[in-house]
């Protein structure tokens, strides 16, 4: 309790030694909020963890002739959206280098106008870098009227590049995967049917 | 806990104490703290301790005995790692030794700002009291608790957790971090501005140095854990989607986070126990350490270098080959400073006059122990071998043996050795050294078949497992009864300690014991060094 005459009270440097290092642990506390938009930006630039890129159509082939990527369409519908959401195909054959066009079905079945917006990946994580989306539904929100079916298009190509990089040179297939969830405004909605603060999703015991 | 004995031998001046109340709830001595630290620790030991016997318990046969929902079973598993973490290691080997040997060693008065350094204390408490509640609201869909594991990964600890029982933890873990982060600014400032005249960092004792780097260490790793977990409440409560792909947030990302901090926290809890080891293994050879400024060194190598290796825990998340081969590199250099430390310790025994008292028994059992959990690391930091590995028992055994028998025998050692300091009571040797067979023992046979679980397949945080693995986890449960019984010695050890008459030398040790405490009473006086101790150049005085 009472400061005892034997005790240094702290000094000046003392004190600035203090100031330096809890800065130092602002600046981390910092550094870890920064941490979410920086490593989205990382993905987006790198394909890091199957974050296929984005960007225009390819100038020209450069591919082999022949040499395709078979391309499985995966798609899934969070809970909490009414919605049917399918690939007109399961599977296309890609040349690589080449632009594809895919359609996509999506209906809702709710007697409410809905809202939903599409994340996607690729699997393996590692092709991400070389699955490059021309344009793409999942760019933007889709309402639905009730009961409407939208055909929504994917137009992309396949980097001839992944054949230079070890990690990805024998790959021949992959899957590009859609998920729709509810959204507004393009922030996600955590709507009554989610099973996180909705009553639905509680349960007592 | 300094009480009568001291009285006696000092003139007021140095010994007037406070009333109870304000001495023991309002302290601001760092002997006093660090006692409060160390009987916290203790505390939260045996509720940690609780939690593990439930554990070990139900694995004792297949099939559910004691849990009738496995979501209960994950809350005792993940309280258990949360407590022995952050309430049990830390506060024992930080706050509580660090507390009260740190000044002492260093020749200062006390720690530089004594009235933080008490609320560092008790935001611990409070993080510990916020734990607990967080055992007794909903978790998980119908049931209490917290079942997501220490690391709490998204979307398990989000979505998978409706109930406030994980920001219950989450604010456990905010207020624990903020005391130690605060406690690890006052060891920094202490350590760099408070040092006697003449100690130079490169004189000062190794326990010193291994709380220095500990600091640093807490005061990098503890802020992102702080901004990981605030987001994750954000994320629960708020609506943002850092972690929930619905908003395009990715559920890595904690993971990321997480193992930035979580990776130096595994060396802030050992980083203090090798100090400790030091001292002893050096006051029971008669000799000073072997390598000293290697050992300082090794010490900073490991705390820098444990902040680029952490993705070795995520090895299956989808890491690219190079990025893998990168962290099985990294990590694998991380046992060349710790071979060192290994190496230095069985050095310094080399041709020394060794005393095998409980403290030494302890510190060489750690040597041994430490080195089965480090080989075990090795070959976990082969990424091809941890596909296979990954959250089976054999990561539990690789980190029971570097913790809970490398951080938790050092605990012991330290008591052992700096017992009759701390006190002026002495613990029977008989007791200590029958408690460290016991644990030494118990400890091995609880965790050792744990290894062959896991090769065999067995996942951790389970409540039933096949009928195949039931052989070696009922031979795990008998080690966990081993090891408690040694944990009754213990406490029948100080409670003979506390009424024997003996009372202990200044200097109990002999004349291996070279450092600054040893130089005061036992225990020592309530404000030590009124007049600095001037430390002049002799060999060995490290």
């Amino acid at each position: 309790m009472q400061t005892p005459s034997g005790r240094t009270p702290p000094n000046r440097n003392a004190t600035r030694t203090a100031l330096a290092c809890a800065g130092l642990a602002l600046g981390m506390i910092g550094l870890a909020f920064a941490s979410a938009p920086l490593y989205d930006a990382f993905c987006k630039a790198t394909g890091y963890d199957g974050t296929p890129r984005q960007g225009p159509a390819p100038v020209a082939a450069a591919a082999r002739a022949g040499d395709t990527m078979l391309v499985h369409f995966d798609t899934n519908v969070a809970p909490g959206l009414p919605w049917k959401f399918r690939a007109e195909t399961r599977t296309v054959a890609a040349p690589l280098g080449e632009t594809q066009t895919v359609f996509f079905k999506v209906r809702n079945t709710a007697t409410v106008p809905t809202t939903g917006i599409a994340t996607f990946n690729v699997q393996p994580g590692l092709m991400g870098g070389y699955f490059v989306k021309v344009e793409c539904f999942c760019f933007k929100e889709q309402t639905l009227q009730p009961g409407e079916t939208m055909d929504v298009p994917v137009v992309f190509y396949v980097d001839p590049a992944l054949r230079k990089d070890s990690n990805t040179d024998h790959l021949v297939e992959m899957t590009l995967s859609y998920t729709y969830f509810a959204s507004k405004n393009g922030e996600p909605q955590t709507a009554a049917l989610s099973p996180r603060g909705g009553e639905t999703g509680r349960r007592d015991f | 806990m300094a009480t009568a004995a001291a009285h006696a031998g000092h003139d007021a001046h140095d010994d007037h104490k406070p009333s109870f109340f304000a001495r023991w709830f309002l302290s601001t001595n760092h002997k006093d703290i660090g006692t409060l630290y160390l009987l916290f620790a203790f505390c939260a030991g045996m509720v940690g301790a609780f939690l593990s016997f439930g554990i070990r318990m139900e694995m004792e046969e297949p099939g559910l005995q004691y849990f009738s929902n496995p979501a209960t079973y994950n809350v005792f598993v993940t309280g258990h790692g949360l407590i022995m973490v952050f309430f049990m290691v830390m506060p024992a080997l930080i706050g509580g030794f660090g507390n009260w040997f740190v000044p002492l060693m260093i020749g200062a008065p006390d720690m530089a700002f004594p009235r933080m350094n008490n609320i560092s204390f008790w935001l611990t408490v409070a993080g510990f009291m916020s734990l607990v509640c967080s055992l007794f609201v909903e978790g998980a869909p119908g049931a209490n608790g917290a079942g997501t594991g220490w690391t709490v990964y998204p979307p398990l600890s989000a979505a998978g957790h409706p109930g406030p029982a994980v920001d219950f933890a989450i604010f456990a873990l905010h207020l624990s971090g903020a005391g130690s982060i605060l406690g690890a600014i006052n060891f920094i400032t202490t350590i760099l501005n408070m040092r006697a005249p003449g100690m130079t960092l490169h004189k000062m004792p190794l326990f010193a140095w291994a709380e220095l780097v500990t600091a640093f260490l807490l005061l990098l790793s503890l802020p992102v854990l702080a901004g990981a977990i605030t987001m994750l409440l954000t994320d629960r409560n708020f609506g943002t989607t850092f972690f929930d792909p619905a908003g395009g947030g990715d559920p890595i990302l904690w993971q990321h986070l997480f193992w930035f901090f979580g990776h130096p926290e595994v060396y802030i809890m050992i980083l203090p126990a090798f100090g400790i080891v030091s001292h002893i293994i050096a006051t029971f050879s008669r000799k000073p350490v072997f390598g000293y400024l290697a050992m300082a060194y090794a010490m900073v190598a490991i705390g820098v270098v444990g902040f680029v290796v952490w993705a070795h825990h995520m090895y299956t998340v989808g890491l690219s080959l190079q990025t893998q081969s990168y962290f099985v590199f990294a990590t694998m250099v991380i046992a060349v400073p710790t071979g060192v430390k290994i190496f230095s310790w069985i050095a310094t025994m080399w041709g020394g006059s060794i005393r095998f008292t409980a403290a030494m028994h302890w510190a060489v059992g750690f040597i041994f122990l430490f080195t089965v959990g480090g080989v075990t690391g090795v070959v976990l930091a082969n990424s091809a071998v941890d596909k296979y590995l990954h959250d089976t028992y054999y990561v539990v055994a690789h980190f029971h043996y570097v913790l809970s028998l490398g951080a938790v025998f050092i605990i012991f050692a330290g008591v052992y050795y700096w017992f009759p300091k701390m006190t002026g009571h002495i613990i029977p040797e008989w007791a200590g050294k029958l408690h460290f067979w016991l644990a030494f023992i118990g400890a091995n046979v609880l965790f050792f078949p744990m290894h062959f679980l896991g090769l065999a397949g067995m996942p951790r945080r389970y409540a039933d497992y096949p009928e195949a693995f039931a052989g070696w986890h009922k031979v795990s449960t008998y080690g966990g009864h081993i090891f408690a019984l040694g944990m009754f010695v213990f406490v029948i050890g100080v409670i003979l300690a506390f009424r024997s008459k003996e009372r202990a030398a200044d200097n109990p040790w002999g004349e291996g014991a070279t450092t600054l405490e040893w130089t005061l009473s036992s225990p020592p006086p309530f404000h030590q060094f009124e007049t600095l101790p001037r430390i002049v150049d002799e060999p060995g005085h490290h």
